[in-house]
């Protein structure tokens, strides 16, 4: 039995890894439309932590960074919201 | 993870147990079969999309090459190769999408396949439309195909682009270019003044005594405070706008008196760019999924067509509520459609969406403007997100206009990346 437990435990959790990347939060999806390689003139989110994807959105929301058009984009979601975007485009380091 | 590592996962004895706790029914059978008809940003980036979340995708696309529409206006401009704006289906086929060369015919929801115009029948779970749009030659006296070779509508990006350009190029100097722009919907709502805009930079810089005279089926515009102060600045004297409430709604063309005639008046034209009215591309007309206006009404949580389940639409065919008919939206919608088709193919319901747009537009070289949008369903439609979105600050400086114009640039390498490359 509790090998049984043990089996079932490791495939349910690499059910888990292996369906980390699909459930995007809501806007999430959106942001690969802009951001991508490095060395272009809009930054590439890759290697931000979500604390400093987080941070810079909460600043572009206040105003107290400066910005051309994050800011009226940055509007469009509570701090939950921007939190869940956060971790999960800080997750997809391999990603587009 | 590897289907050879989850078999050995799984090779104990609670192999049994464990699949009817938790596992996908896809272990051991066939992957789920999406059809995507249109290789445009929405049909490439979902058929891409849908791929990577494990459906098997085959993309039915006629032409080898796509021909983006956003920038296409610098290449009129005459100061971008159309080269820069052509895309192969390479990388998608490198990743195991399958193309299916040609036009579709049909979809029939019962058989659940679409018929292409060879006769051939690819069959599918679920299909999802990503057509465009079709120059309606129906809706405009005088304005059809054999007209769009003279007065060139330069709404699909290639030939067309090229005629627009070159026609330019020919005008003498002191020449009149009439522009007609349609009534929404339309694709790309900013797209004929960031045109007029470089059309009129075009004719400043190499034929100044020339004007160009933009007649409007329509008293507001996207940006409108944004390119109207532009152009007091930039091109007095050279650009006249024509609003509906002043005449401006074309009526009739006549490319043998190379004619634009409105309610009030008739313009004599040495070039004419007529933008005619348009519609959902063809094959939504076929499948049943367009309703009486052309366009496609959907669901906005799956982008599910509401007059056929099971079939989804994105991109300019869709009916989006709030969000514009642009490629930043059909990219945005194809990512979302993609992941609501998964699920929904697991028998799982999506959770409500947001999705983001963004349009530049560029009003010279170096002096870049855009509108932003937030959008996330609301009443059955997609609406604006309150208090976000919105354009470019009135009366910002030219650091910050060249710095968007820029951004512009960015825009497209990475989207062009996300869904060619």
């Amino acid at each position: 039995m509790t090998r049984v437990r043990a089996t079932v435990l490791a495939f349910l959790f690499s059910l888990g890894s292996a369906c980390a990347q699909s459930p995007a939060p809501p806007g999430a999806l959106s942001c690969s439309g802009c951001h991508g390689a490095a060395g272009l003139e809009i930054p590439s989110l890759s290697g931000l932590s979500a604390d400093e994807i987080a941070e810079a959105m909460g600043a572009f929301k206040s105003g107290a960074r400066p910005a051309t058009l994050m800011n009226r984009l940055a509007k469009g979601f509570n701090e939950a919201e921007t939190r869940a975007i956060s971790q999960w485009l800080a997750s997809q380091r391999t990603a587009p | 993870m590897s289907r050879a590592s989850r078999r050995s996962v799984l090779s104990g004895g609670a192999a049994t147990l464990a699949l009817s706790l938790a596992a996908p029914r896809a272990v051991g059978q066939a992957r789920p079969k999406a059809v995507v008809i249109g290789g445009g940003f929405g049909g490439a980036t979902c058929a891409r999309y849908l791929n990577r979340m494990g459906v098997a995708v085959t993309l039915v696309e006629p032409n080898t090459t796509y021909v983006a529409c956003p920038y296409s206006n610098l290449v009129i401009h005459g100061s971008r190769d159309l080269a820069a704006q052509q895309f192969g289906y390479e990388a998608l086929k490198r990743e195991g999408i399958v193309i299916a060369p040609e036009m579709a015919a049909g979809v029939d929801a019962d058989a659940r396949l679409v018929r292409l115009a060879s006769g051939a029948t690819l069959p599918y779970d679920r299909p999802v439309l990503s057509p465009g749009l079709d120059i309606r030659f129906d809706a405009l006296p005088g304005y059809d195909e054999a007209a769009a070779q003279i007065m060139p509508h330069a709404w699909k990006a290639g030939p067309q682009t090229l005629l627009l350009r070159s026609q330019l190029g020919a005008l003498r100097d002191g020449g009149v270019v009439v522009m007609s722009v349609p009534a929404n919907p339309y694709r790309c709502p900013p797209g004929p003044y960031e045109r007029a805009s470089l059309i009129a930079h075009y004719l400043k810089t190499h034929k100044p005594k020339s004007k160009l005279i933009v007649l409007d089926a329509k008293d507001a515009f996207s940006k409108q405070k944004l390119f109207q102060t532009a152009w007091e600045e930039l091109y007095p004297g050279i650009l006249e706008w024509v609003a509906l409430g002043a005449g401006g709604k074309t009526t009739e063309v006549s490319v043998k008196e190379m004619t634009v005639a409105t309610e009030f008046d008739r313009h004599k034209a040495d070039v004419a760019n007529i933008i005619p009215p348009q519609q959902a591309g063809r094959i939504a007309m076929a499948a049943g999924v367009a309703d009486k206006s052309g366009w496609c009404p959907i669901d906005p949580l799956t982008f599910e067509s509401k007059l056929r389940p099971r079939m989804h639409v994105i991109g300019d065919a869709a009916i989006a509520g709030a969000m514009p008919k642009s490629a930043f939206a059909a990219n945005a919608q194809a990512k979302v459609c993609a992941s609501a088709v998964a699920l929904l193919l697991r028998g799982e319901a999506p959770a409500s969406p947001k999705l983001l747009n963004t349009c530049y537009s560029i009003v010279a070289p170096a002096y870049g403007i855009s509108v932003a949008g937030v959008y996330h369903p609301a009443g059955g439609v997609l609406a604006d997100v309150e208090g976000a979105g919105g354009v470019s600050t009135l009366g910002a400086s030219r650091e910050i206009r060249a710095r968007e114009a820029a951004y512009a640039d960015s825009w497209f390498k990475t989207i062009a990346a996300e869904v060619f490359g």
